[in-house]
């Protein structure tokens, strides 16, 4: 997806290759003792099915084993920044919507969004099916005007007498699991979480707080509904071996050519529990000679890596989660935190963050936002203009690529292939997500 | 009536045009337009780019006067026209069929 190794270490290394080319490429970049990250990780070397993105079966299961059973992301906390601000989310992979609102204590809630009349959704506008946010004092329901407040309790029932022992502390809206991590939202649609929301983030991830996440107010947020399974989407945004290819033709020939040659190397990996994170190396675009950039990123000083002048994030040292592996010139870092939700970090200070949510077993709408500490001049509106819509080319290449992976996947003609070590994670989510549904029939006692 | 700053009056014809809100906007504007037309813009703006936003960046986005913010946006559709011109050679992202994305959210300008 946006592929930040892209230009990174070719540009360094495409002398030498350029004598090597076409012959065998070695990889370059050092590997763990185990000769791959794959083999590192402990993961399989064969061939892999795709059936989980292509039976129907598969994705039932999964919707219950994965879906309602893991912290699932769903917004910024500055999206509920004051008393009664909400907003709503279609869940379709649960088959439900819930609105997320701050109530009077400033505590972030979420709660399905039915009201406990007669089961009408709770809050919309205009279109039953369309998110909508705003702010309010309390919920009234659109049908007979039953009234929640803003901790989901009900206080208001029209014509209450005509109801029989009515019970109003009963009938409050019906809450979801919510937490909040750095500023990021998430819910949990256990009856009960099986790991408080931190624990389930791990160490790697916990190793992120005190970036200034909440310093990156400016976002532009890109929406698009694709018909491919939503793990496919997952692996093109956790392997940049097609960066160079699919993506080549958004660089200057000059510098396509020596990619082309080299493919792509990420200088490391690392899977924690069920997430996972890849780091690139970086590139000081401004340092490239004039015919390896496009003009447009010279005028601009921005590209799809974020802005050349990159701004001050405002702390004192980078917490120690980001770039783990130590990468030397470092690029970004492309976080999968499990299931649905990728946090990509850059070396010039913004933020991507994408979700992936499952409208079927071979669709899915796909959020992805770009964080940025808010522009000041028009140079640098100019700059995140330039970012986003990099971003949005890139993405308009995945997208049609993976409707057409679905599509021959679903044929059935082949059911094994073959993945590399710089697919690694790749394979990790197949492996981590047979290992949800396969723990998930277990405990429910299903062969 | 003239969008643009006195300096750069010789773009208004492109202006006219070009000067939309937003990124969703400028994209159909691309989408709109012949390769003829977008190169026809990009090789008139492209060479004053520099200028065009030195003149912007003597404000902050907050006091930004109207033609500067009108240049301003004319800068961000050189963005749209620069992929056309710099990178694919047709006005579409190849092989990118009926695929859509809408920029739902971004800042105003
Ligand atoms: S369904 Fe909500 S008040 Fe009747
Ligand atoms: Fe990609």
């Amino acid at each position: 997806m946006a592929s930040s190794g892209t230009i990174q270490l070719i540009y360094l290394q495409d002398c030498q290759s350029r004598q090597s080319s076409r012959k065998e490429v070695m990889a370059r970049l050092p590997k763990p003792a185990e000769g791959s990250w794959t083999e590192h990780y402990g993961l399989g070397t064969a061939p892999v099915s795709y059936e989980g993105t292509t039976s129907p079966e598969y994705y039932e299961v999964e919707r219950e084993a994965v879906f309602r059973r893991s912290w699932l992301h769903v917004g910024r906390v500055e999206q509920v920044d004051r008393t009664g601000a909400y907003f709503t989310k279609e869940i379709a992979v649960l088959g439900t919507s819930i609105v997320v609102v701050r109530d009077a204590d400033g505590k972030v809630r979420a709660f399905h969004n039915i009201c406990r009349h007669r089961g009408n959704k709770l809050v919309w506008t205009d279109f039953p099916s369309e998110e909508t946010a705003g702010v309010c004092r309390q919920f009234t329901c659109k049908y007979h005007a039953w009234r929640y407040n803003l901790d989901g309790s009900l206080n208001f029932v029209q014509q209450e007498g005509e109801f029989f022992d009515l019970d109003k502390g009963a009938f409050g809206l019906v809450p979801v699991h919510c937490d909040v991590w750095q500023g990021f939202i998430f819910v949990n649609f256990a009856d009960e979480p099986e790991q408080p929301l931190h624990e389930y983030l791990g160490p790697m991830l916990g190793a992120l707080d005190g970036y200034p996440f909440e310093r990156m107010t400016e976002r532009r947020v890109y929406r698009t509904e694709i018909k491919a399974n939503w793990k496919l989407f997952v692996d093109a945004a956790q392997e940049f071996y097609h960066a160079p290819v699919l993506h080549l033709k958004q660089n200057p020939p000059a510098l396509a050519l020596p990619m082309q040659d080299n493919g792509f190397e990420a200088p490391y990996y690392q899977i924690d529990g069920p997430h996972r994170v890849v780091s690139t190396n970086g590139i000081r675009a401004w340092d490239l000679p004039e015919d390896k950039r496009k003009r447009m990123d010279t005028i601009t000083r921005s590209g799809l890596f974020g802005a050349w002048d990159a701004p001050d994030l405002g702390i004192e040292k980078m917490p120690a989660g980001i770039n783990p592996g130590g990468c030397e010139p470092w690029g970004m870092d492309s976080f999968q935190v499990y299931p649905n939700f990728l946090l990509g970090i850059w070396s010039q200070n913004w933020v991507m963050s994408y979700t992936y949510w499952p409208t079927g077993f071979n669709s899915h709408v796909f959020e992805g936002t770009l964080h940025f500490i808010p522009a000041k001049t028009p140079g640098e509106y100019l700059a995140h203009e330039m970012a986003g819509v990099a971003f949005k080319e890139y993405l308009l290449q995945d997208a049609n690529t993976l409707e057409a992976t679905q599509m021959m996947l679903e044929s059935g003609v082949v059911n094994r292939f073959p993945i590399g070590d710089q697919e690694v994670l790749c394979r990790a989510l197949i492996e981590e997500t047979d290992r949800w549904i396969a723990d998930y029939k277990e405990k429910k006692g299903i062969s | 009536m003239s969008l643009l700053p006195a300096e750069f009056a010789d773009l208004e014809p492109f202006a006219a045009k070009w000067c939309v809100d937003t990124e969703d906007e400028r994209f159909a504007v691309r989408m709109a337009s012949s390769m003829e037309e977008i190169q026809a813009f990009y090789d008139a703006f492209e060479p004053r780019a520099e200028t065009a936003v030195a003149h912007c960046d003597r404000y902050t986005l907050d006091d930004l006067p109207e033609d500067g913010a009108n240049l301003l946006r004319l800068l961000c559709a050189l963005v749209q026209a620069s992929f056309p011109v710099e990178c694919w050679r047709q006005v579409k992202v190849p092989d990118t069929g009926a695929a859509a994305v809408d920029c739902i959210v971004q800042p105003a300008l």
